[in-house]
């Protein structure tokens, strides 16, 4: 017999006779919309960077948090220009640990876990792209702040790759002290829009 | 390559070594202080954490007794996305699995992201018997394969080491096996973490086999979902050209929105955090973005056994979130290595004489045992597993498993106990005896002056003989010179 077909066998003969349904409750949350100042401070307590800034001064905001002569990738798609990007057109994750900051775009943020997910279409890039540079500069529009974790899964499509960011990379690994910065980017920073 | 725990003793002897060593005490409870006080203030922010528990609880326990569908319903989706499924039911097989696809790629190394199930399965040291090095990716994993040590906790494998053991680690090992620490290294965390990111970026960028574990499976969508924090998940998840997870069979969850609940309970009861710094999810190939070659191997290897428990089968509703490890008092002070297994603590030791079976092996048998049953760990578990409730069956499941015709002299004893509590004549007997025996050794003690009391009342130091196990750890206090019903009698309940 296959291991597939011992592995059905043997769970269909473990729960024999205990097939009852379970009553699963439903979440019960009020539909709140997000707070963007709690996103804010949220986002803040992860040691990320969060600036705010009006529709028109995103663009400002971007050349602002960018060091002077860095490297920068952008991916297709994102409705922002940044001064002396380069294009991401199949770059190697060789070509982009030469690179010093990317800046992309999300999908979806969450207020009270200050949690930005990105779904790698147009805009935000593929996945190694905000992975493997360094700085990663993020824009969030006030009207992609959600409540909580439920209300972000609900947004997301799961055909699509997420990536659930909180924070720059970090470790707690020694003695549980937590360290900003091991092999994701080091330095997050929030443009925060509205 | 690290050790493994192939050959543990039983746990009280591994606990008694543990108990002994003074750096290895302080480490702990430093480290489980520490993240016990970060999970309850992030617990305390969520106002429905109850009803979030309950809710976790019953989807898992729904999958769980309707395990078959949802796997059937989980291979459709990975397959349509482009994934293979592989099955495993032994953890040769799922180590089977890895080997041959490597092979197929005529590589010898793969990079690892941190996976209990790929410890489970001891899949570096099956692949190392084949010429293919795995390499550890997490830092508190790579501290534990560079110091060819054994894991002791689930979330943080190196929490028994300190800052100076692991920059000693760092600076002997890591030139061995690859880009050598840096000369001017400190025992600074940061400085350490740094080490880390270099030494682990060469072997990154060149990587071209990823291995993963999950932590949950969405059957409806054949999502797989790694939640970490370093950014080595998402370089294994995303560089390399192919990617194999080992996911055991209890991970699956029947649909997206059912993460809801399990990415709002994991990160707060694990890190103590309100969400762990990375959360990865991809389902099967994505044309143009990441691996594009992708496997899945779904594990067996002791879970259908579980399963077929009923008391024991919600220990397969576990997150892997360690919450259970943290606050109980037997693991803060043994730490994780006197469990002998990849899972230590309250979790551990009902799910591996749960997945291995009882009656078998003593070092199993004994881990029921491992806990005060205290309820701690029933209290942190998101997911609401009754830890104590299993522990108490799978205790009887052990001796059970001991019968033989002959009784040993606990049961003796027990037996004798039944039939002078089964007699008021017979309790007055031993009641008097026992009255004697006191008043005996409260005379002996006065003349050696061995006078210890707790509380007023005289201790006994040790019982000699069979006896002595039962005082080497606890204070046994000479038995009262008149019992409870001879005073009654004496004073008309206290009237005289």
């Amino acid at each position: 017999m296959s291991a597939r077909d011992e592995i059905l066998g043997a769970v269909r003969e473990a729960v024999a006779g205990c097939r009852g349904p379970v009553d699963v409750p439903p979440l019960d949350r009020p539909d709140r919309d997000g707070d963007v100042d709690l996103f804010a401070d949220r986002v803040a307590d992860y040691r990320a960077t969060v600036v705010r800034c009006t529709p028109d001064g995103v663009e400002a905001a971007l050349a602002a948090a960018l060091p002077e002569g860095a490297s920068v990738v952008v991916p297709d798609g994102l409705p922002y220009v940044v001064a002396g990007a380069v294009a991401d057109d199949g770059l190697t994750p060789s070509d982009l640990d030469a690179i010093t900051a990317v800046v992309t775009a999300a999908t979806v943020a969450i207020a009270t876990t200050g949690t930005i997910v990105l779904s790698h279409g147009p805009g935000e890039g593929r996945r190694v792209l905000t992975l493997v540079p360094d700085l990663h500069v993020c824009v969030v529009r006030a009207d992609q702040v959600v409540d909580d974790v439920p209300a972000a899964v609900r947004r997301l499509d799961p055909a699509r790759p997420t990536t659930w960011i909180s924070g720059p990379s970090a470790t707690s690994d020694i003695e549980l002290s937590r360290v900003e910065g091991v092999h994701g980017p080091r330095t997050l920073h929030v443009v925060l829009v509205g | 390559m690290s050790r493994t725990f192939l050959g543990m003793p039983p746990f009280p002897a591994a606990a008694r070594e543990a108990l002994a060593d003074p750096q290895l005490r302080s480490n702990l409870a430093h480290a489980t202080t520490t993240i016990r006080a970060k999970r309850a203030a992030v617990v305390a922010e969520v106002d429905d954490w109850e009803s979030l528990r309950l809710r976790a609880a019953a989807i898992k326990d729904d999958v769980l007794l309707h395990l078959d569908e949802h796997l059937l319903r989980l291979e459709e989706s990975l397959t349509a996305r482009g994934a293979v499924v592989h099955w495993a039911r032994t953890a040769e097989e799922a180590s089977a699995v890895v080997a041959e696809v490597a092979r197929a790629h005529g590589v010898d190394e793969v990079v690892k992201v941190k996976s209990m199930a790929t410890q489970e399965v001891e899949l570096n040291e099956h692949l190392a018997a084949q010429g293919i090095s795995a390499w550890e990716t997490d830092l508190a994993e790579l501290i534990v394969q560079l110091g060819d040590d054994l894991p002791s906790h689930i979330l943080v494998p190196a929490i028994h080491r300190n800052r100076a053991e692991i920059r000693a680690i760092f600076e002997r090992e890591m030139g061995r096996v690859g880009r050598p620490a840096p000369d001017d290294l400190t025992d600074d965390p940061a400085r350490l973490a740094e080490a880390a990111r270099l030494h682990l970026r060469e072997k990154f960028l060149r990587a071209k086999v990823g291995v993963s574990g999950a932590n949950f499976a969405v059957a409806d969508s054949g999502t797989l979902v790694v939640v970490e924090s370093e950014g080595n998940g998402r370089m294994c998840l995303t560089l390399p050209e192919v990617l194999v997870s080992v996911v055991g069979i209890e991970k699956v969850v029947p649909s997206w929105t059912d993460l809801d609940v399990f990415l709002t309970l994991l990160p707060r009861s694990s890190t103590g955090e309100r969400m762990n710094p990375y959360t990865s999810t991809w389902s099967g190939v994505t044309p143009g973005d990441g691996p594009q070659e992708v496997h899945v191997v779904l594990l067996d290897n002791g879970r259908s056994r579980a399963l077929a428990d009923e008391v024991g089968r919600q220990a397969l509703r576990c997150i892997r979130c360690s919450a259970c490890l943290n606050v109980c008092p037997v693991y803060e002070r043994t730490g994780g290595h006197a469990y002998g297994s990849v899972y230590p603590g309250p979790i551990g030791a009902i799910l591996n004489p749960l997945l291995k079976g009882v009656g078998h092996d003593e070092q199993t048998d004994s881990l029921p045992y491992a806990s005060t049953l205290c309820g701690a760990c029933f209290e942190a578990c998101p997911v609401r597993i009754d830890i104590p409730s299993v522990l108490v069956d799978l205790r009887a499941q052990v001796v059970d498993a001991h019968r033989s015709g002959v009784p040993g002299p606990e049961a003796l004893a027990m037996r004798a106990a039944a039939a002078t509590f089964g007699s008021g004549r017979r309790l007055a007997a031993a009641e008097r005896a026992s009255a004697l025996a006191g008043r005996a050794i409260d005379a002996v003690a006065r003349i050696t002056h061995r006078d210890r009391r707790v509380g007023g009342r005289r201790l006994i130091g040790r019982l000699p003989g069979p006896g002595a196990g039962w005082t080497d750890a606890r204070d046994l206090p000479t038995p009262p010179e008149e019992s409870f019903r001879a005073w009654w009698k004496r004073t008309d309940g206290g009237a005289r």
